[in-house]
Parts: C-alpha cells; structure tokens; sequence
C-alpha cells in the first residue's frame, strides 16, 4: 500500500492568508465568548450586572460568589452524586460493551450476524420508545426513587459502544489471536491479555463520550430521582433558581460553570481521545 | 451439515458468555419494552389501573389533538433551521481550518471545546446571555448601534431561533468529523484541478463537495434525530412558552407521560416520533442517493 497524499491547500495569497486568520481567530472569539461570559458574570455583584451601560469584566472579582452558592444549595452533594454516578455508569458500559464488541469482531457463532444487525438496528431507536416500559418496569420493581432505574442498565452495554469498539477490534490483527492459541490459551486469555491491553485508546474514547452524555443527562434523572439530596449536578442545577425570586444571574453562572468545570478539564487533559472519539464515530457514516 | 468441532462449540460457548450482558438488556430493556410500548399505544393506562384496550382510538385522538401539531410544527421548524445551519457553519469552519495556518490544533481544540459542555449549565448561560434586558447580546446592540434587541427566548417569533442559535457554538463535533474527512481527501484530484486552472470556490463545489457528500449526509442525519429529540434547553429555558411556541415534541410526550400519567396516549406518540424519524432518515437516505458519492473510500 502507498501512502496516500493528503489534501492540504497551503500556498495562498497574503490578502487570502490575512482573511483566512481573520476569519478563524475572530470566529473562535465568538464560539468561546459565551463562556467567557459565564466567567466574567460569575465574579460579578448583583448591582454589577444590572449595570447601565453594562461592564465587560468584574470589578472586584467576587470570589464569595462561589462560596455563597455552596450554601445557598446542596452543590457539593450534587457534584459528590454526578461523579459516582458518571463513574460507576461510564465503567459499567464500557467494559460490558467490550465484551460484547470482542465477541462480534472475534468469535465465531451461529446468529453472530443476525445478533449485531440488532445491535445496529437498535441504535436508530429514539429513546423515547422504550421510556416508558422502561419506567413501567422500575416502578413495579419499586426502583423510582433511587439510582437504580439509571445505573442497572448501564451494565447492559450500549449499541452504540459496542459499534465504537467492534471497529476499533477489527483493525486489530488476528495474528496475535492464533498465537493465544497456539499457546493454548481460551478466548478469555485472549481477551484479557491482548484485546483489552491494546485497546486502551477506544476505552478511552468510548469512556469520555459515555461521560459527556450521563454528566448532561437531564432527562434520565428528571424522571427517576424525587429527592434532592440524590440530585446529579444537571438536575440540582436545573432547580438551583428555585430557592430565590429574582434570577441572581451571577449565583447561577458561577453554579453553571462549576457544573462543568469537571468536564471542561477532562476535556483539557485527554483532547485527544475526545477528538477521536468523534473522528471514529463519524468518518464511518 | 458439516460436524461441529469441541473448539467451535467451545467458541461458541464464549460468545454467549461476552454478549451475555448485551443480550440480557436487550430483552429487559430495548426490545421487549418495543414490544410492550407497541402494545401500550392501543390502550388507556394510568399506571393505578390495569391497562385498558382501546384499539387505535390513541392514535385517532393524536390526529385531532393540535397541541400534537403545534409541538410536532415547533419541532420541525427547529429541526429545518437548526441542522442545515449547523452542517453549514461547521462544514465552512472545517475547510478554513483545513488550510496550512498556525495554531490549527489549538483552534481545533477551542471550537470543539464550548460542543462537550450541554444541558442545563448551557441553556442557563444562554438565557443569561440572550436576556432582553440585561443580556449582553442586547446591551452590546443597544449601546454601540442603538438598536432595541428582539426579546429572544421570551418571544413568541424568536425562540426557535434563539435556540437555533444556541446550538450553533455545539457545532464544533460536526466540524470535527468534517476536519477529518477533509484531510483523508486525495491530493491528486487538488492538484490536477489547479493545473486545468480551476479556481478556489470550484474546486470545493466539484471537488470537496462530493467527495465528503457521505459524511455531510451522516451528519445531516445524526443532526436530524437529535433536533427532533430537542428537550432539555426547553425544559430549562422556556417551559415550553412564550405561548407553546418551544413546546417541542418530547417535551409535550414527558408531560403526557409523566405528568399526566396517560401512558398509552404516550406510548402512541412515542411511536409516532419513531416513524418519522425512520420515514426521515429513509428519504435522506434515498432522496440523496444521486448527490452522494461513495468512491473515495478513505480507509
């Protein structure tokens, strides 16, 4: 195989070349200024911000602002409740879906094929159509209340994971299977010592896009979760206002911003797998 | 038929065991709750009493119901801005990043950033945002061009805008998906085209175009299904007002559900979400098929 050469238009004018950075310097500004805006409004009085003309940075940072909202309402608890939840729930998911995605990239078996058109197929149904059974069935369990209606599918897979991780496995050569088994190892050993060492990335990748969607969930807990003090950060969030009468703009965005300040630094430690995340999912279309 | 090995049953045995938690959700949670939700659209069922057949009586109701066709219209008329905005602004952001410029992973980064945060942290900032009072989009339209801003989310005309807006600083995934198609593209095409004199604009129309045509249809179909689902950023921001005008399609099924607790009437309109996001995607797929080139396989 030759390598390929890659489109890449370099050689412009410099009027072309000025434009070009213009273009995509002044366009970043306006993608990341609403979150310099929730920066900015967080560190500000109340007075501040109904300030006539309005001001483009704090005057005094006002860093009580994030200590005030801490008291005004159970943050802490929500963040402890997002974290463990986004844990247990990303962990669960992965390792089960690398289970099943070995099993369809590796294993041969009667129905294989048959068994992964279900997996795609089921990608394609909205959520909404198994919601219902889904909270008829926690509710005769009598699981509506705590996490169990959020978590315990978790470790069910998830169609999607599994097509992420089944086309990474398929480009991992099936040499090293046959010298598993020469060596007399099961397909366990071959799981566990050559897949799963090797699939680091695609854990990876397949880890952060299952956080990113339990860490904004609102839905799932919205339906499931009564109590406050079991609130996830999304949905404490969507009720923090409750507790005042005006909107305090600057309490809500510092409480927005600690919201996801979690994952905005993931997100700025592991950008790779992040970006490929998205790569992967999508060049297959 | 051919003997079965001790090895193959061995695999096979294996198989069963890997796909084990896979399989055991699909029956609990997807695929009998299919079944069950199917059955469910043909009854009256407030969860106290025991569901009660009512053929396709649901089904009738929805077609007369206009809350259905005024969530169903909001909702299509968010999908329709929305998605071709989205693909357009991310796909433009991917060819000016494709460019040999400076900083190109770092802008990569920083329009991909504002995309992972959604939800609630998000719609709160955009309310904030889009104040009509104190908002700094309105404050900035007032003082430096002394124009009164458009009452954004709490008016009737713009709220579906507003969050079409909203949604377009998320475009940072679709743009990265595009960045990467752009970049597995062939060179040799490129540079036989600028031998023949081509210009910058008619490469990328006869070109770029068709060559990413398949990933600008996936994206254009995973948009869709998403835009359809818009619930959250209601829920947050408008509770579905000013006057239903953002009372989108989920959001009027939660209320049934989960609210009113009438779960046939639910269920029917849960099914009625799947088919026309089926009967959608099978007419992208299909209206498509002569703009859509598969022959440069990037593999």
């Amino acid at each position: 195989m030759k390598p390929k050469k890659s489109y890449n238009p370099g050689d412009m004018r410099p009027v072309n070349k000025v434009i070009l950075y213009v273009l995509l310097y002044g366009g970043v500004l306006l993608f990341a200024f609403p979150l310099f805006w929730m920066l900015s409004t967080s560190l500000k009085t109340i007075a501040e911000i109904h300030r006539v003309p309005m001001t483009w940075f704090p005057g005094r940072l006002q860093w009580s602002n994030f200590r005030q909202i801490f008291i005004d309402a159970p943050l802490g608890r929500f963040l402890w409740n997002s974290v463990w939840y986004s844990a247990v729930t990303v962990a669960a998911v992965v390792f089960t879906s690398a289970m099943a995605a070995f099993a369809f990239a590796r294993l041969r078996a009667r129905g294989s094929l048959l068994l992964f058109g279900l997996v795609l197929s089921t990608m394609m149904i909205p959520s909404q159509v198994t919601l219902i059974p889904q909270y008829l069935l926690f509710t005769k369990l009598h699981w509506t209340g705590t996490y169990l209606p959020l978590v315990i599918p978790a470790f069910t897979a998830s169609s999607f994971t599994i097509f992420l991780m089944r086309q990474f496995y398929l480009g991992i050569s099936k040499e090293l299977d046959e010298a598993v088994k020469i060596d007399g190892g099961g397909q366990f050993t071959m799981f566990f010592r050559i897949l799963i060492p090797l699939s680091k990335p695609a854990f990876a990748t397949a880890a952060i896009l299952e956080l990113i969607s339990r860490w904004n969930d609102l839905f799932g807990p919205l339906i499931y979760l009564n109590d406050m003090n079991k609130y996830p950060v999304s949905l404490g969030l969507a009720n923090f206002t409750a507790a005042y009468g005006a909107t305090p703009w600057n309490l809500l965005m510092a409480a927005s911003l600690v919201a996801i300040l979690p994952l905005l630094l993931i997100f700025f430690f592991a950008q790779k797998y992040f970006i490929q995340g998205i790569v992967i999912t999508g060049s297959k279309g | 038929m051919s003997k079965r090995t001790l090895a193959m049953k061995r695999e096979e045995r294996s198989f069963w065991i890997f796909i084990a938690p896979w399989f055991i959700g699909f029956i609990c949670f997807t695929g009998g709750p299919i079944l069950i939700s199917l059955l469910l659209s043909f009854t009256e069922y407030n969860v106290i009493s025991s569901p009660k057949f009512t053929g396709i009586s649901n089904y009738l109701l929805l077609f007369k119901d206009r809350l259905f066709y005024k969530s169903l219209s909001v909702t299509l008329y968010y999908t329709v801005l929305a998605v071709p905005f989205t693909i357009l602004t991310s796909l433009v952001i991917a060819v000016l990043l494709n460019h040999r410029i400076k900083g190109q992973s770092l802008l990569r980064t920083l329009y991909y950033a504002p995309s992972i945060v959604s939800g609630v942290a998000v719609s709160f900032l955009w309310s904030w945002l889009l104040n009509p009072q104190f908002g700094v989009v309105n404050s900035v339209l007032y003082d430096c061009f002394g124009i009164q801003g458009p009452g954004w989310f709490t008016s009737s005309g713009t709220v579906v805008p507003s969050m079409v807006l909203m949604q377009l600083t998320a475009s940072g995934s679709t743009m990265v998906i595009f960045l990467a198609a752009l970049q597995s593209l062939p060179a040799d095409l490129y540079e036989a085209a600028s031998i023949e004199g081509a210009s910058g604009f008619t490469k990328f129309r006869k070109i770029t175009v068709p060559l990413i045509s398949p990933v600008i249809l996936f994206n254009t179909i995973i948009g869709m299904i998403g835009a359809l689902q818009i619930f959250t950023e209601a829920y947050v921001i408008t509770k579905g007002g000013p006057d239903w005008n953002s009372y989108f399609y989920v959001y009027y099924l939660f209320d049934t559900a989960f609210k009113q607790f009438r779960m046939g009437y639910a269920s029917a309109q849960a099914w009625i979400l799947f088919l026309l996001i089926f009967a959608l995607t099978l007419v992208s797929l299909w209206g498509s098929k002569k703009y859509v080139h598969y022959e440069y396989d990037s593999k």
